[in-house]
């Protein structure tokens, strides 16, 4: 057995070299399947785009939708709306990208960028604070657009965060209008 | 758990850690320096496999739970909703439906070598108690898990046994409404079973501790039966043991997987994809293949013994079945530990292993003769292994002579295979 | 040690021995099930599209009249593993269908067209309804039907199954129902409004009526119409719908199983090289 003792380190150092990385491969292949099985399921994942008949929503009224567990506020803005928020110059806002989803994202936070083309009266929105994560309450605030009651962030009615501790405008979700009467939202 | 280490903190922080919480030098005492007999052998490993799988069961459930929902009228859906949508839901549930068919393989194995090794004995009593103990926690949390799917066995497997309850005199019905909290289970019963089938698998662990504890007071039992005597007897626990576990571990993933990704129903039972209704019973309730045995014992008393009731003699018999193992270090009257230096314990122990599965394959059979004459002739058998076999035996029989020490006994095979 | 295992596999013997010279205890126990081939059987075992999909047609043409696949979701249909129809082929299905939801804003349930999400309608609202319609019979969802049927396999075929993972048991059950319709024997008397079926699980009569014929359903791929066809093609799509996951877990398996091999191997030598310098 001596004859070994020189050339068997060596061997040796592999073996256990190669044993530990195989074991340390199969511990992380393990892991996977069980942090993955927190991620969205199919069914939740199917479920991500909705349609919403927007014709019954009159010029200065809003519906909430729910749209991935979350409130999609749909709002028909009045004429002094819009020209409320177009006035605003963009080197006056907080945040000044559209965060649109529709959109590229540098796009700047003008009233034109957080509607959509052909349907400037109409505003779709995440109805979620940027905060963290209220629902903010319509038609109240300082700038007549949202206000959230949690933390005293107000935004205009543009849906843009104009005083308060919330750090972004509210997020336009991906959607389109199908026709004139019918919002795919996701 | 210590008394065996010779740890010495090696670092400042260890050394910080070591005067406030010495938990460190507890683990290099019980699982690493801890001097383990050195010619375990490969029935050994079962212990710590039983231990990986319970690891699989609790880490799998937890997951489960994360989908699943204990309600009468979702359960079912629930589960085909892991089955179908949850990401690798289905691998999640088909390591634990099968999980607790490997956690019963590897305890049934671990218990047999218990009793040909003598493993029980003195002075490891407390050690096979709280083993019992846990095989018991097993069984029910194993019955209340199966419930959970809300299929037809669920419902009607819950059904069987808790009418056992309605066997005891004059309580009996106040038992088993209490246990329903209804007039037969039901939605309630769902969500205590589920309450339950969540807490007992922690109480298993913390017991799972006393009895790693106990038995290390005494250090292994081995092979020879022969308690070590110096340190020519005995390896450290790491590696040595820590590698052989390992690899019997991986052995064993090798059988687990088997199931899991080929054959994931094979263990269940098809009527439990109908789900749960309480107008028809399936044509055969049978339990998961690892209570059969005891169900076969249940089944066994169809007569009325004086007072007691034939349905009630039955659930006495089952329960003593179990409650029998308790007692079993004060029924083996033999000083000689292992089954190798005893013949005719070994042929008796050959006898009730025998016994066991053919008890496990009536107990599969329908109630209906020439099955249930066989299974009175094996339940008979199984009693009178510990009643009379194994007080008798130690009284009357020569045991070979037994090696004086573990390292002589594994020179003695060394030469003779030489 | 090898003693142990020799005297152990002894006393298996002698428990199998035994259990064999019994007489044919199985006997009698369900119905006999004739061991089918099936592209999805083995551990290389994957379903063939083109048969899920003329079985799918076979249950939309015929058996989704009264049976419903509530478990079942339009995008299915799309999804990895399954028939391999396309994300606009199945949006088009979905919207054949017609789906109550609601309630709207007045406060109605309402009708639309299918969506791919959607799950499969029932054919009836509840289950009186179908005894209602089914002379008091109650059509059995069929989503798991191919995982909820067994015949008892007896010894010692329940051992063999375990080393040759057959686990068809189902989808042969259910092609051995749908080709089992024969003229009741001399002297078997069946009633009013059954059929005679010897491979019907409870009974050797049912009240389902033969649903197949030759040339029932119009095949475009020119497999051939009839019965036997018929039924084997349903009855793989069934197992599909029991098992939507069936290919990816054969597939993960055989992945997990050579390294299972590999890294025991490794540490078998592992274990050896440490125990060489102890006698035992």
């Amino acid at each position: 057995m001596e004859h070994t003792d020189t050339a068997e380190p060596s061997r040796r150092d592999f073996l256990y070299i190669a044993t530990g990385a195989v074991g340390a491969v199969g511990a992380g292949a393990l892991a996977w399947p069980f942090i993955h099985q927190m991620n969205p399921d199919a069914s939740a994942l199917a479920l991500a785009s909705i349609e919403v008949d927007v014709s019954a929503v009159e010029v200065g009224q809003s519906i909430t939708v729910t749209w991935r567990g979350k409130p999609v506020f749909i709002r028909q803005r009045t004429e002094k709306e819009i020209a409320e928020a177009t006035e605003v110059p963009i080197a006056d806002l907080p945040d000044q990208f559209a965060r649109n989803a529709n959109l590229e994202d540098g796009a700047d936070a003008s009233d034109a960028n957080r509607a959509t083309t052909g349907k400037e009266a109409w505003l779709v929105m995440v109805g979620v604070c940027t905060h963290l994560g209220c629902v903010p309450l319509g038609e109240a605030g300082e700038y007549g657009g949202w206000f959230c009651p949690c933390h005293g962030s107000h935004y205009d009615t543009a849906g843009r965060i104009r005083k308060g501790p919330a750090p972004e405008n509210m997020l336009v979700p991906p959607y389109k209008f199908s026709s004139d009467d019918v919002v795919v939202i996701g | 758990m210590a008394g065996h280490s010779t740890y010495e903190p090696q670092n400042a922080g260890a050394k910080w850690l070591e005067r406030r919480l010495p938990v460190l030098s507890l683990v290099h005492g019980s699982f690493v320096a801890f001097p383990t007999p050195k010619n375990l052998n490969y029935w050994w490993t079962f212990g710590g496999i039983a231990f990986f799988v319970l690891v699989v069961q609790l880490i799998t459930g937890i997951v489960l739970v994360m989908h699943y929902t204990p309600n009468d009228a979702l359960a079912f859906a629930s589960v085909e909703h892991i089955m179908r949508d949850v990401n690798y839901g289905w691998l999640m549930r088909y390591l634990h439906s099968n999980g607790a068919s490997m956690f019963f393989f590897a305890v049934y194995i671990h218990i047999f070598r218990g009793m040909y090794y003598g493993s029980y004995k003195e002075p490891r009593e407390i050690a096979w108690i709280l083993g019992v103990l846990l095989f018991f926690l097993m069984v029910l949390t194993a019955f209340m898990g199966y419930v959970l799917p809300w299929g037809q066995m669920s419902l009607w497997g819950a059904t069987v046994i808790t009418n056992l309850f309605s066997a005891v005199p004059v309580v009996g019905e106040a038992i088993t409404t209490w246990l329903w909290g209804g007039f037969a289970v039901g939605n309630p019963t769902l969500n205590r079973f589920f309450s339950l089938h969540y807490l007992l698998p922690f109480v298993i662990l913390g017991v799972v501790m006393l009895h790693i504890w106990a038995f290390h007071v005494a250090g292994n039992n081995n092979p020879v039966g022969v308690d070590p005597k110096s340190d020519k007897d005995t390896v450290p626990f790491h590696p040595y043991y820590t590698l052989k576990d390992l690899f019997a571990i991986v052995v064993f993933m090798i059988l687990f997987s088997w199931f899991v990704f080929y054959l994931p129903n094979y263990l269940g039972h098809a009527d439990n994809y109908i789900p749960a209704n309480p107008m028809v019973t399936p044509a055969h309730i049978v339990p998961e293949w690892f209570l059969l045995p005891f169900y076969a014992i249940l089944r066994a008393i169809t007569f009325d013994i004086g007072p007691i009731p034939s349905k009630l003699g039955g659930v006495i018999a089952m329960g003593g079945a179990i409650a029998i193992l308790f007692v079993l270090p004060w029924l083996d009257t033999s000083k000689v530990r292992s089954a190798n230096y005893r013949p005719v314990y070994r042929f008796f122990f050959w006898l009730f292993f025998f016994t066991t599965i053919m008890l496990g394959w009536l107990g599969s059979k329908p109630a209906e003769q020439p099955y249930i004459a066989w299974i009175q002739f094996f339940t008979v058998l199984y009693f009178a292994h510990f009643l009379i076999v194994l007080p008798v035996l130690g009284l009357i029989e020569t045991p070979r002579k037994v090696p004086d020490s573990i390292n002589d006994a594994v020179l003695g095979k060394s030469s003779d295979a030489a | 040690m090898k003693n142990l295992m020799f005297k152990s596999a002894r006393a298996l013997a002698v428990v199998a021995g035994l259990a064999v010279a019994g007489p044919a205890l199985a006997a009698g126990e369900g119905p006999h099930v004739e061991k089918q081939p099936w592209s999805f059987a083995g551990p290389f075992g994957q379903f063939d599209k083109a048969q899920l999909q003329r079985g799918f047609q076979v249950y939309q043409e015929v058996c989704s009249a009264c049976h419903g696949l509530s478990y079942v979701a339009f995008r299915n249909l799309a999804e990895e593993g399954g028939p391999g129809f396309s994300v606009d082929e199945v949006k088009a299905l979905a919207a054949e269908y017609s789906i109550e939801d609601g309630p709207d804003s007045e406060g109605e349930m309402f009708e639309r067209d299918g969506k791919p999400f959607d799950k499969f309608p029932s054919p009836f609202p509840n289950e009186q309804a179908a005894r209602a319609s089914n002379n008091g019979a109650y059509p059995p969802d069929l989503s798991l039907m191919a995982k909820a049927r067994a015949a008892l396999r007896g010894f010692p075929w329940f051992v063999l199954d375990v080393a040759t993972q057959y686990q068809e048991n189902g989808p042969d059950y259910l092609y051995g129902l749908l080709t089992g319709y024969h003229e009741a024997p001399e002297g078997v008397e069946v009633p009013e409004g059954q059929y005679y079926n010897p491979g019907f699980i409870s009974g050797s009569t049912l009240a389902m009526a033969p649903p197949l014929s030759d040339e029932l359903v119009e095949y475009s791929d020119g497999s051939p119409m009839t019965v036997d066809q018929y039924a084997r093609d349903v009855s793989a799509f069934l197992m599909w719908t029991a098992e939507p996951h069936l290919e990816s877990r054969k597939r993960i398996g055989f992945g997990v199983m050579a390294f299972l091999i590999l890294f025991a191997s490794l540490l078998y030598f592992t274990k050896r090289k440490i125990w060489r310098d102890v006698d035992h």
